[in-house]
């Protein structure tokens, strides 16, 4: 049973405390993934690492802070599992087997190998296609971000029974189907890593769509989104990744100005864009440009692509529309689909006035697509009024608003009728709701 | 692990296509299964007849019933299937990614019940105890 060797005095308790609070805060989650591995089991993993930290709490004030806090936490953590296993294994004879089995697996620790590929390990399994997409999320949050069930539950709106179901479900399947805790194939990669992508981008979502006075924790999803996303890109920086975590952090620059204290939605024509944060756009529009430097663009740095445009826009007069129209031609030829259609249209109108993006919403619900889909309705209605057709401009402001289910964007419907209804001309800047949606 | 891959498809897709195409996934299938029988990965493989060829057997009030076509009236019907020996999930996901059928169908990938299946499902957990009760009395 070798222990590493620690080369420290006695510091006393108060800097031993200091140092397991530190190593909690930075390193319990690489940690986690590590013991995942060496046990092969979750429940057992955070067991051992509560067991780990107890462990130093005992010992490090005495004994002195290891050189390799993570090394000796790891190493006391599989030492307290086996210990543990073997006692259960009185009562549970496959607990032993099981135990021999760790203990003669790892060998010596050797910490130096592998290790970030720990993290990728966790977080490709916890995003495996296998598992139901909440799933994904929820054990993604608690595994790899460290949530609490209550945390999480609060993030979506959920129960905390159901959030914690949706876990233990999750994890039964990885034991029983035989997911393994492997990172996938250079084969594999590209798909499971978009399986990845979908996990942040929806958790980046979710928080996005947190409005003004909802709890911290929905409106930190976008950060945890983040901070995930910083995670993956570390470990894997391909041009994909650059392109999700440079959209996130250009939609995530603009929180401050895109609702009022109300919570009333504030167009991107019409916010100060004195409130947008300089250094998420800076650092969004660099990795943008990184993202797009392949032969083969995909999705996500084409949207950051169009999200760096508009950040890149002083005022909105100054938004380079006739570049963000081809940016979505090319998107269009990538992932073809009709909400694309819609937001580029919006683009279009931009570059080439009201008719022309009206010609190509009315196409796409002539054949069928968006017809339930209340912001395709908005922008025909925002097209049909600036080409002076107001009749049908009501007809498709009602057809939204009877579509529309989050308040803050019906009250903004709503308002949008009153004006209509008042017949006086609105400003030049409610394009902006259409460029909004060019945003998505 | 063992695992059952089902294939399921609608006859419309099988019948709209051509004698040659449909002789080519044949052909390529077999490829698929010879390639596995050279790795000692294949267990067992084998075509259904049509839906339309299907007799279902149940009790009702303690009498057999027999009626006729598959259990469910579904569009998608089991055509075939095949067992394999893998590491785990992603190996299975990987050799029937391969697969041909599932070119033109869905096909389902699921662990066989095994005495030494590591279980968490409760259902699943209450088997493995019965079976090991059954298996035990005849060792």
């Amino acid at each position: 049973m070798a222990q590493p060797i620690q080369t420290s005095t006695a510091a006393g308790p108060d800097s031993a405390r200091l140092a397991i609070d530190a190593a909690y805060r930075t390193e319990s989650r690489r940690i986690l993934a590590t013991l995942i591995r060496l046990l092969g089991d979750f429940d057992l993993a955070e067991e051992a690492l509560q067991d780990a930290f107890a462990a130093a709490l005992e010992r490090w004030p005495a004994e002195g802070v290891p050189d390799n806090p993570r090394a000796w936490l790891v190493s006391a953590g599989r030492f307290k599992a086996i210990d543990a296993l073997r006692r259960r294994a009185r009562f549970n004879a496959s607990l032993g087997e099981i135990a021999e089995r760790i203990d003669s697996g790892a060998g010596a620790v050797a910490l130096g190998e592998d290790v970030e590929d720990d993290d990728l390990r966790l977080i490709f399994t916890c995003c495996h296609p296998a598992l139901p997409a909440e799933a994904q999320v929820a054990l993604t949050l608690r595994e790899v971000c460290g949530l609490t069930t209550e945390e999480i539950a609060r993030a979506f709106l959920a129960g905390a029974p159901t959030v914690a179901q949706r876990i233990v479900r999750a994890k039964a399947k990885i034991r029983d189907a035989g997911i393994p805790y492997e990172v996938p194939s250079r084969n594999d990669l590209p798909d499971r890593l978009e399986s990845v992508l979908q996990v942040v981008y929806l958790m980046f979502n979710e928080g996005y769509s947190a409005s003004f006075g909802d709890s911290l924790t929905r409106a930190d999803l976008s950060g945890e989104a983040i901070r995930l996303g910083r995670l993956v890109y570390e470990l894997l920086p391909e041009s994909e990744v650059a392109g999700l975590l440079a959209l996130m952090m250009l939609q995530e620059s603009r929180r401050s100005a895109r609702s009022s204290p109300t919570g009333d939605i504030v167009l991107l024509e019409n916010q100060d864009r004195s409130l947008w944060n300089r250094e998420l756009i800076a650092e969004g529009q660099a990795l943008a440009e990184t993202a797009l430097r392949v032969d083969q663009v995909g999705p996500y740095a084409l949207q950051a692509a169009i999200a760096a445009v508009h950040a890149g826009a002083a005022r909105p007069e100054d938004t380079d529309w006739p570049q963000i129209v081809s940016l979505y031609d090319l998107l269009l030829r990538v992932i073809p689909s009709p909400v694309i259609e819609l937001n580029r249209s919006v683009a279009v109108a931009m570059r080439d006035g009201p008719a022309a993006g009206l010609a190509i919403i009315d196409a796409i619900l002539a054949r069928g697509d968006l017809i339930d889909y209340h912001l395709a309705h908005s922008a025909r209605a925002e097209f049909r009024r600036r080409v002076g057709d107001l009749a049908l401009a009501r007809e498709s402001y009602e057809l939204a608003l009877s579509l529309a289910k989050q308040e803050p964007e019906r009250r903004f419907l709503e308002g949008r009728l009153r004006h209509l209804g008042a017949g006086s001309g609105l400003s030049a800047g409610e394009s902006g709701q259409l460029a909004d949606q060019a945003q998505k | 692990m063992k695992y059952m891959c089902m294939v399921y498809h609608d006859d419309k897709t099988l019948m709209d296509l051509s004698h040659s195409e449909h002789a080519e996934i044949v052909r390529e299938c077999i490829a698929w299964i010879e390639e596995l029988e050279h790795t000692g990965r294949h267990v067992f493989s084998s075509g259904l007849q049509s839906a339309r060829t299907a007799t279902t057997v149940h009790t009702e009030n303690g009498k057999l019933v027999i009626t006729d076509g598959p259990f469910a009236e579904t569009r998608e019907v089991l055509a075939g299937f095949t067992i394999i020996e893998a590491r785990d999930l992603n190996d299975a996901l990987a050799i029937v990614s391969r697969f041909p059928a599932a070119r033109i169908s869905k096909v389902e990938v699921r662990p066989l019940m095994q005495p030494d299946s590591v279980v968490t499902d409760p259902l699943d957990q209450k088997l493995v105890a019965v079976l090991k009760d059954v298996i035990g009395a005849h060792a």
